[in-house]
């Protein structure tokens, strides 16, 4: 077998960063394809005015913010996770 | 358009070249191995890599591509923006970190990391080098259009000029040089899209927009159709005499052909006002000269166009200093004087017309002006599934481009995998923000060259001063630059790496294969330059999305299956490679787009309605790779060879 490339240690936190990212990765599929859909159903309604903008504009700028803020969230679940469980293992492993 | 070159921004230009050879030049040194050819010896800091994220993919498609088509078709440009960061998610939350544990320096790594399968190692790295290629094009091409602004070559030197530097740079320092060359332009490409940003809402919006005082815009005037005293119609302009009238079917346009000091030029009819408007010309004559405007090139005849016809109900009129909201709200207040082309036979010669639309401000600022979304405005369900079928392949195809994968081999770990991809999130994010605003800015200061829309941008810098344009345009060439190198390199490492070493299994030392790979690199930079002059005048951001649709297609499938679906066996990743490729490859090529830009099919009808493969090639990899997988599954697996992960991540 060819293998991984490198032999990295064994991550505790794994399951909660795949979990996580699944779940995060859904969410945003369903808000970007509500995005398509409203483009392709109802394009009238993307021409709404929102205070200076319209409803493209801002769902369009939306995505983009919302992209980072989930992206900053997942990456701080992500090392708090890998801080508390694969330090509690290594805690573990030194009391035995 | 005839450009002059400035001789400040030949200087800043080729300062930024110089830097860009020196930081190869220092890198060449360290560069000895395989791992720090084409990984940079795994070492890079994800900061840094994650800036080099943004400049890898902030592309002269990003860039020159979406601005360009904001600038003509509105905010229609804008949905590539969004597209094009979406993919982010799908490489963060799925790839990113499974990537970097489970590869070494290809793609191919990780997709064959598990099974060994020689199958898997040729299609993916026959797979990584279309992508490359089909991603190279586009890139080469916005090369060739900025040199002929900035120093007044023809577009075939520009992309002479980036082959050359590109081989240049990846023969002598790899990944590692490329790196840093990513990470210094993407960053310095952000900070003057905001300057340029700033500058644009400090000018205002005028319906004559002058540049800022260095370029009056030109007066497109009209001409009165009077009746005749037998019937006939004439015009009270008695010094323009009628040479012929043309009639498009299809745009439902009248266009006559006037003749006035021996200089012939068409005019658009608009019947409702009773008058002829000006229109701006390209004839290619059978000579093989062109005439713009009735006029040779060097007349300097042809105009750059885009103003707003009304603001705030006034004809003639300018604002103040704008932000990022009064600056929308006066585009979609106002309304617009776009450019629509048409193509017609004359007597021979090839005529492209360009006419006046007026448009109102809020269709400007809403989908439908290049995709037909709206029903009530034509839209048939085909244009409604090529609209979906190119967000589709704009949201799958980042997290599996070749270019883009191999750099989460240049970091230390998966964590480090992960905050890079965080950090390319964030500046890539803004980047793209500020493309609405530089798009429109073009739209409506004059700026934009119809014979070339991926100039918007540039153009628009320019209208502010000589030295932005040069800082501008050398970025932008120096993002082509990157990423080309970028691509290159990953196309070497398909050659050397996965096809020599592992396939053909020669067994190569590090040298050997760093030597492979550079010979590599020699050969696919000189057919991206065949290429690049090939496919010049098609817009940037377009022929990305084929790349994008092709890496949808080809590898994503695979990369998501081999990591959430432990029943996939090696026959079944070879299937959906090989479907997804040849799918998409041939769906593009049958398409209606490639008929009329690329094979110059005008008014042939093409098999395939849809131009945008995406929606029909993505699930066919994924239905070859669920069937393949459960037909070719072996009935009594031993625990050794089941798949090893519990977890993706672990």
């Amino acid at each position: 077998m060819h293998g991984p490339s490198s032999k990295w240690k064994k991550d505790n936190s794994a399951s909660v960063k795949e979990l996580l990212g699944k779940w995060l990765f859904f969410l945003y599929a369903i808000v970007y394809g509500g995005f398509i859909i409203t483009n392709v159903v109802s394009p009238e309604f993307m021409g709404v005015e929102v205070g200076s903008l319209n409803v493209a504009i801002v769902y369009g700028f939306l995505l983009i913010v919302f992209a980072m803020l989930l992206a900053f969230a997942y990456n701080h679940v992500s090392t708090h996770a890998e801080d508390v469980m694969n330090k509690d293992k290594e805690s573990e492993e030194t009391e035995e | 358009m005839n450009y002059v070159a400035s001789p400040w921004a030949i200087i800043i230009f080729l300062s930024f070249v110089a830097a860009v050879l020196g930081i190869s030049y220092h890198f060449a040194r360290s560069t000895k191995s395989v791992n720090s050819y084409f990984a940079a010896g795994g070492q890079i800091h994800w900061s840094v890599n994650g800036i080099a994220f943004a400049g890898d993919y902030l592309s002269a498609a990003s860039f020159l591509g979406i601005c360009g088509m904001l600038a003509i078709s509105g905010y229609d440009g804008f949905l590539y923006s969004i597209g094009y960061l979406a993919g982010w998610i799908v490489a963060l939350f799925v790839v990113a970190e499974p990537m970097k544990r489970l590869g070494k320096y290809t793609f191919t790594d990780a997709l064959d990391s598990k099974f060994n399968s020689k199958g898997i190692q040729l299609v993916a790295a026959i797979s990584t080098l279309l992508v490359s290629l089909f991603y190279l094009i586009p890139q080469m091409v916005g090369a060739g259009s900025l040199v002929t602004p900035l120093l007044g070559l023809p577009h075939w030197a520009g992309v002479l000029m980036v082959g050359v530097l590109v081989i240049l740079i990846v023969t002598t320092a790899g990944m590692k040089s490329t790196t840093y060359v990513q990470f210094l332009k993407g960053g310095l490409l952000i900070v003057f899209s905001l300057t340029l940003v700033f500058l644009v809402f400090s000018r205002g919006i005028s319906t004559s927009p002058d540049q800022g005082g260095d370029k009056a815009y030109h007066k497109f005037i009209t001409l009165k159709i009077e009746t005749l005293n037998d019937g006939t119609v004439g015009l009270e302009d008695k010094s323009y005499a009628i040479v012929k009238q043309f009639h498009d079917e299809k745009s439902k346009k009248q266009f006559v052909k006037l003749e006035k000091n021996d200089i012939e030029t068409v005019w658009s009819v608009n019947e409702k006002k009773g008058i002829l408007e000006e229109t701006q010309t390209l004839e290619y004559l059978q000579d093989g000269k062109v005439l713009y405007n009735g006029q040779t090139k060097d007349k300097g005849a042809f105009y750059q166009v885009g103003h707003m016809s009304e603001i705030d109900g006034k004809g003639d009129t300018k604002t103040g200093t704008l932000n990022i909201f009064s600056f929308i709200e006066t585009i979609r207040d106002g309304t617009v004087v776009r450019w629509a082309k048409l193509d017609v036979k004359d007597e021979g010669n090839k005529l492209t017309i360009y006419y006046q639309k007026p448009t109102p401000g809020s269709e400007v600022l809403k989908p439908g002006l290049k995709f037909k979304v709206d029903s009530e405005k034509g839209a048939t369900p085909k244009d409604k599934i090529d609209f979906v079928s190119l967000m589709l392949a704009l949201f799958f195809g980042t997290a599996a481009l070749p270019h883009i994968l191999i750099r989460y081999y240049t970091v230390p770990s998966p964590a480090c995998a992960r905050k890079s991809t965080i950090v390319a999130i964030a500046a890539i994010g803004l980047f793209y923000v500020l493309t609405m605003y530089m798009g429109l800015g073009a739209m409506v200061n004059g700026v934009v060259d119809l014979t070339n829309d991926n100039m918007s941008a540039p153009l628009l810098a320019k209208s502010f001063g000589v030295t932005i344009f040069a800082i501008i345009s050398a970025l932008a060439f120096a993002t082509v630059l990157g990423t080309v190198s970028g691509l290159i390199v990953a196309a070497a490492g398909a050659v050397a790496h996965d096809v020599m070493d592992r396939f053909m299994g020669l067994k190569m030392t590090d040298k050997s294969k760093v030597k492979a790979g550079k010979i590599a690199s020699i050969i696919v930079g000189c057919i991206a330059m065949v290429l690049g002059i090939l496919f010049k005048g098609m817009n940037v951001s377009y022929l990305v999305g084929w790349a994008f649709a092709i890496a949808a297609s080809a590898n994503l499938p695979a990369i998501i299956m081999i990591l959430f679906w432990k029943r996939t066996t090696a026959k079944g990743v070879v299937a959906s490679v090989l479907t997804g490729l040849v799918s998409a490859l041939g769906l593009i090529l049958l398409s209606q787009e490639t008929f009329n830009n690329v094979y110059g099919l005008v008014g042939v009808t093409a098999p395939v309605p849809i131009n945008n493969p995406a929606i029909i090639s993505v699930p066919l990899s994924f239905i070859a790779l669920v069937v393949v997988s459960i037909l070719t599954k072996k009935r009594n697996i031993s625990p050794e060879q089941k798949p090893a992960n519990s977890s993706i991540l672990g």
